[in-house]
């Protein structure tokens, strides 16, 4: 493993750092008081690594998430994604890079209850603005990918909970994202199934996958390959594990 | 994403939510269809006017000299008195009226009044009997079904001869031959030696229950003191020489009646211009109160379809979070709810049209009006149907366009 890169201001990330934050912030101005949510996260991580972001709430992972994610942007820092700074991009740019670079992975899953499996995969790509046929296809594969190849005409309320999640991901991948961004991806889901989720995980990351995932649960970080721990907006602990 | 893939989705979505949608395209439905309903009648009554009614009166490229109008919708008393004190026309002032032109028309004489025809012990009553020359049934463009017309000499000596309209000859003769049995026009005998063709209504109002005869027959004094006509009717080739014969009919019946330059005529040429007038108030007093209950309707139409957009959009909040998670700019989201309210609209609009058409047809059938549907009514229709659903929509498509993808996604 490469030594990390020291960052500064004005600085290029190495072309296989995926993400990088420099002193990222957060602060959210709830009117008497300003809650600092971020306050001053560095963080860097590399093509194919597989990680955990944990702590308690109010911790500032779910912000974290957020900025990662370009759902929200930061008050202050920086923002690599893939080499490009995205910290100062504008709403529809970031709109862009979520559809191109990001992969989500929800909770809730977040699936359109009227929509099959398929439809529900192609998401992504209607608003990359590729064809109807090509879409198809890609979906066709990515729920492929996931060993949903024969549901893809169920709707979600026709899926377990473990294949519910299953199309969530194949949705996340199907447009081919540097990287997956799973937000608690086994809390809705019991032990089994979780396991079954985190072995679709694991196998994704051994195709070379990236991963960054936010739970609270240790055995399900356990999965990961190193765990980054957040405390008061702050990195507390930055540590790799064997899987 | 492309505008198709909008509209692709927004069907989907009203396919999903039937009921939600019929009633929010339901303004726009009733909006559509009264401004088709209503244009058809306008339209209807117009060409009708324009194109049966003032021909039906009196007659194409006719004028008639007559002592008052013969359409005279809302005239004071005074007007009404003033015209009964003028002098009536007379069989000598038609005589040097045509004898005065100089372009070539033909002529008619025309008196008519109501009276009871009757055959044996059978009665037809209110009929119109129209005491004229021989030249009335050209002008009028009334074709003998069965038997003939009376003609000129028959006209000049007097002969006791009648022409029925086909409701007459139905009501009294039923299916036997009408043609040469005697009938009797307010107790006079005549023989009847022709049936005119089926005239049908105008404005609900028979065409056919008429009986023609001899000006100068016995039943003249039923209608008329002798030598009187109500009208002198007027054909010229075209209009150009109707305007010239008018000119000409005037100066003669004003030297006939020694008015002095500063005295107005006491006698009107009147022809189907002044009904024509007439009737385009009325129909643009139809085409001015029926935009208010198309707008009424369709501005209903369009804050039901907002309430429902917005209601949408709040219940959709999670869906819109995820869609901008996966990539959707805020000009997809906004494409995504204004396709959607256009696309209510516009179905909306389109059972509008279908129900217009419908209304068209049904209002033709039932009732005396002739509704024709006007084309500019349907493109104003879809136009404004669709209008109606983006301007709706504008207002819930911003606001969902405008979420924050995280507070969204957070929605219960």
């Amino acid at each position: 493993m490469s030594t990390v890169q020291q960052f500064r201001t004005g600085d290029t990330p190495l072309p296989d750092v995926i993400i990088l934050t420099h002193k990222l912030t957060r602060e959210y101005d709830m009117g008497s008081e300003l809650v600092r949510a971020l306050r001053g996260v560095s963080v860097q991580i590399r093509q194919n690594e597989y990680v955990a972001v944990m702590g308690p709430s109010g911790s500032g992972k779910s912000t974290l998430m957020n900025l990662v994610g370009c759902l929200d942007t930061p008050t202050s820092g920086e923002y690599w994604l893939n080499g490009q700074k995205v910290s100062d991009l504008a709403d529809d740019e970031l709109a862009r890079i979520r559809n191109k670079e990001i992969g989500f992975v929800f909770q809730t899953f977040n699936l359109l209850p009227r929509a099959d499996a398929l439809h529900n995969v192609e998401l992504p790509l209607i608003y990359a603005g590729i064809s109807a046929h090509q879409r198809r296809e890609r979906a066709a594969q990515a729920l492929q990918r996931v060993g949903l190849g024969d549901r893809m005409d169920h709707r979600p309320n026709e899926l377990s909970g473990g294949q519910r999640q299953r199309v969530a991901i194949a949705r996340a991948l199907v447009n081919e994202p540097s990287i997956l961004l799973a937000d608690e991806p086994t809390g809705n889901l019991d032990s089994t199934t979780s396991t079954e989720i985190m072995g679709v995980f694991a196998e994704l990351h051994r195709q070379g996958q990236t991963v960054v995932m936010v739970t609270h649960e240790h055995d399900i970080a356990a999965n990961a390959a190193r765990v980054i721990t957040l405390h008061d907006g702050l990195v507390a602990t930055d540590q790799r594990q064997a899987a | 994403m492309r505008a198709f893939e909008a509209f692709h989705l927004a069907i989907q979505t009203i396919r999903a939510q039937k009921l939600k949608s019929g009633f929010s395209l339901l303004g726009v439905f009733v909006g559509v269809s009264s401004l088709i309903g209503s244009c058809s009648i306008a339209n209807g009554v117009n060409r009708y006017m324009t194109e049966k009614f003032a021909q039906t009166i009196f007659g194409v490229n006719t004028f008639q000299l007559r002592r008052r109008p013969i359409f005279t919708p809302n005239v004071p008393d005074s007007v009404w008195r003033a015209w009964q004190r003028r002098p009536r026309i007379r069989f000598s002032d038609a005589d040097a009226v045509e004898a005065g032109l100089s372009v070539p028309v033909i002529t008619a004489w025309q008196s008519s009044d109501n009276v009871t025809v009757s055959f044996g012990n059978k009665e037809a009553r209110d009929i119109e009997l129209t005491t004229a020359s021989e030249r009335y049934f050209d002008i009028k463009n009334l074709r003998i079904a069965t038997g003939r017309a009376f003609t000129g000499e028959e006209n000049r000596s007097g002969t006791p001869v009648a022409v029925l309209g086909e409701a007459v000859a139905k009501r009294l003769f039923t299916d036997r031959p009408p043609i040469g049995r005697n009938v009797r026009i307010g107790g006079i005998p005549y023989r009847v030696i022709g049936v005119v063709e089926h005239q049908g209504s105008l404005m609900g109002f028979p065409l056919d229950r008429f009986v023609v005869v001899p000006a100068l027959s016995p039943a003249q004094n039923l209608v008329n003191p002798p030598g009187i006509v109500d009208a002198f009717l007027v054909k010229a080739n075209s209009e150009g020489e109707m305007r010239e014969a008018m000119a000409e009919a005037e100066g003669i019946m004003r030297s006939r009646r020694h008015l002095r330059p500063q005295q107005d005529n006491n006698f009107v040429l009147d022809t189907s211009e002044g009904v024509q007038r007439f009737w385009a108030g009325i129909s643009r007093i139809i085409m001015i109160v029926m935009p208010g209950i198309v707008i009424v309707s369709l501005v209903i139409g369009g804050i039901v379809i907002m309430n429902i957009m917005l209601m949408a959009v709040a219940e959709r909040t999670r869906e819109i979070g995820l869609r901008k998670s996966l990539g959707a700019r805020r000009r997809d989201v906004l494409q995504q709810f204004l396709a959607e309210s256009t696309a209510i609209a516009t179905v909306g609009a389109a059972f509008g049209i279908v129900a217009g058409i419908g209304l068209t047809v049904l209002i033709n059938a039932l009732s005396p009006l002739p509704a024709s549907i006007s084309p500019s009514s349907v493109i104003a229709g879809v136009i404004m149907g669709a209008g109606v659903g983006v301007v709706a929509g504008v207002y819930p498509a911003t606001r969902a366009a405008r979420l924050d993808p995280i507070t969204a996604l957070r929605q219960e």
